[in-house]
């Protein structure tokens, strides 16, 4: 009898999988959207294709859709994530490996619903959480900038993804779980210029897919909004009330920031953040002065006490001290102007922020801006600093400088860090 | 007093800890191949390895290099007997002025020992960051591609350090004859001590 009631439940329970399973086959299907023709470029007019051309340098597609030395938005870039490598695909109006026989209709169900013409779900990587927040004016602007782009025939590589991430259709479960389609809602209890800058920022500009931290599946944490997160290895630090920077941070200083990629009080972009302010450089400056605006918001006034928390009496580090005189101290405590000298390191996020690992890549690495790029130079000292030296000479920096409570587990970044470097 | 190995041999050297490397090499053991260009660790001219990685010696102080394995051009060979990466830049007369050079080969070096099928885009990678004003930049790739083949036949191995006692040895290959008149040039002229910026102690 009672093996039986087990078989019967089991049953049961099978027939509520399968039609569980059939069901979330039918959700999370997508049809295909016909190929189109290529529009002409007559069919756009020049100011649409200057309005794409801006929004694709406040959201620095270039940056991910450009393998090393490829050609510009041709793909192939591996963006590692947790999960494993996603490439980045063609996004030229090439007819056969690019978007050039995308309608409109296949490009903004793209950027809104992260679906391909096809009918496959795109993997978040592709931040459609943030681009669904795009006008439809916006959204129009950006396909003519890129199917008037020159066509590139170019393949991407697959991406390496282990089962059961590799079957795109259980996406539509993590969008199921996370992702929130809908256009920009403006805030009325801010003015057009702060809704200008929320709109820019949160949408094309996708500043919280670095700078917001993930969870296990790998979403943004909507309660952690710019709390800080990670990026390609970096850090990208805290730009809500929880920035670490020593001198606070005004839309001024942002606005300079991430037009130039430097400030004096702040020190210098790099790593992934680099390229963002380069392609800044040629978004309208009203559109990087609202983003500066809302950010500067975002972060309002820094906690009180964030200075108060250094150790007044920094622990005795002799080791970490010799070895910043001998090897940092000429260019960072020098009486050199930049760009002969360095930044001063009290001011630098490097010392102050929550994590060691920029310090760490900036010490070993060193600092080398892009080809044809302007931007701060350092050497790196990786051939040199054994571990050990590193971690004593990271501590005193922060001890320091940073005049921060230590850092936890400075040995881990140490080594992975290391370890990123041979890849 | 600290333990230098260079190029296969000991030294105790009596320099402050916190002295660069290069002077280390130029002042006091007479290894004069690497060059001081900019003293900030940005063109490359004092490249020197350190077990096996192109280091900038300008702006390594010697107390982080106790035990460690430094090698410098003139652990590459002799004047009898060059190595294969130094028959190679004299082969292609790679050299104009010269000064950029010994930097240029030991990072090459360290590029054949880890890859010595370096493909073109490699060796162009490998280069970037060490500048030459002159213009052999297309010489100096035909050395590298030339070393590559040299290295890959008889003869010594890529990794080979030739040790040698530079008194005994003679002479030290330098790269061209117009960076003897170079090295001579640095050593007179003033500018030289004024611009070894110290940290202030």
């Amino acid at each position: 009898m009672k093996t039986f009631v087990t078989r019967r439940v089991v049953i049961r329970l099978l027939w509520v999988l399968c039609f569980g399973a059939a069901g979330f086959v039918v959700y999370a299907w997508r049809s295909a959207i016909p190929p189109a023709d290529l529009p002409s470029a007559d069919s756009f007019d020049a100011e649409t294709i200057r309005r794409g051309a801006q929004l694709a340098a406040l959201g620095n597609c270039a940056t991910c859709h450009t393998a090393p030395a490829g050609e510009t938005f041709a793909g192939g870039r591996a963006v590692a994530t947790p999960f494993g490598t996603i490439y980045s695909t063609n996004i030229t109006p090439d007819l056969t490996t690019g978007i050039g026989r995308w309608s409109r209709a296949a490009f903004e169900r793209a950027m809104r619903e992260g679906v391909d013409r096809e009918g496959a779900h795109l993997y978040p990587a592709f931040p459609y959480d943030h681009y669904t927040l795009l006008t439809d004016a916006d959204s129009a602007a950006l396909y003519a900038f890129m199917m008037t782009r020159q066509p590139v025939e170019g393949r991407t590589p697959d991406n390496h993804l282990p089962f059961p991430l590799n079957m795109r259709f259980i996406l539509a479960g993590w969008k199921l779980l996370f992702f929130r389609e809908g256009r920009y809602q403006p805030d009325t209890t801010h003015d057009a210029q702060w809704n200008r800058g929320a709109y820019l920022a949160n949408g094309i500009g996708h500043c919280g897919a670095c700078h917001t931290p993930r969870n296990s599946l790998g979403a943004e944490i909507r309660t952690r909004h710019f709390a800080g997160g990670e990026a390609e290895g970096w850090r990208a630090y805290a730009i809500n009330s929880d920035s670490q920077s020593y001198e606070a941070w005004n839309a001024d200083a942002l606005h300079s920031f991430l037009r130039e990629g430097w400030h004096e009080q702040h020190g210098d972009a790099h790593g992934p953040m680099a390229p963002v302010t380069h392609n800044l450089a040629s978004a309208a400056d009203s559109d990087v002065q609202a983003m500066a605006a809302y950010v500067a918001s975002v972060m309002g006034k820094p906690a009180p006490g964030r200075h108060q928390d250094a150790a007044t009496d920094p622990p005795s580090n002799d080791a970490g001290a010799a070895i910043y005189a001998a090897t940092c101290a000429s260019c960072h405590d020098g009486t050199r102007p930049l760009p002969f000298g360095g930044v001063k390191l009290t001011l630098s996020t490097a010392a102050t922020g929550e994590t060691p690992t920029n310090l760490i890549k900036v010490i070993l690495d060193g600092l080398h801006p892009p080809e044809g790029t302007a931007g701060a130079i350092m050497p790196g000292f990786s051939s040199t600093l054994t571990d050990g030296q590193l971690e004593s000479l990271v501590s005193y920096i922060r001890a320091n400088f940073g005049a921060r409570p230590p850092w936890t587990g400075v040995d881990t970044s140490v080594r992975e860090a290391r370890s990123r470097l041979s890849d | 007093m600290i333990e230098l190995k260079v190029n296969g041999r000991s030294h105790s050297v009596s320099a402050d800890p916190d002295t660069p490397l290069l002077y280390v090499l130029r002042d006091d053991l007479q290894l004069n191949a690497a060059k001081f260009g900019c003293g900030l660790g940005q063109c490359g001219s004092c490249t020197v390895l350190v077990d096996g990685a192109p280091t900038l010696s300008c702006v390594t102080p010697i107390m982080l290099l106790e035990g460690r394995q430094i090698t410098t051009l003139e652990g590459l060979g002799t004047l009898e007997d060059p190595g294969p990466l130094q028959r190679a830049f004299i082969e292609e007369q790679a050299a104009q002025c010269g000064y950029c050079i010994p930097g240029m080969m030991m990072r090459a070096q360290a590029l054949l020992e880890r890859n010595p099928h370096a493909s073109d885009a490699e060796i162009r990678a490998q280069l970037e960051p060490n500048l030459c004003r002159c213009g052999t930049h297309m010489r100096i790739l035909q050395a590298v591609r030339r070393a590559a083949t040299l290295m890959a036949g008889p003869g010594p191995s890529p990794g080979t350090v030739v040790t040698h006692a530079p008194s005994a040895a003679g002479p030290q290959v330098d790269s061209s004859d117009a960076e003897a008149d170079a090295r001579e040039d640095a050593r007179s002229r003033p500018a030289h001590s004024e611009r070894r910026e110290r940290p202030e102690r």
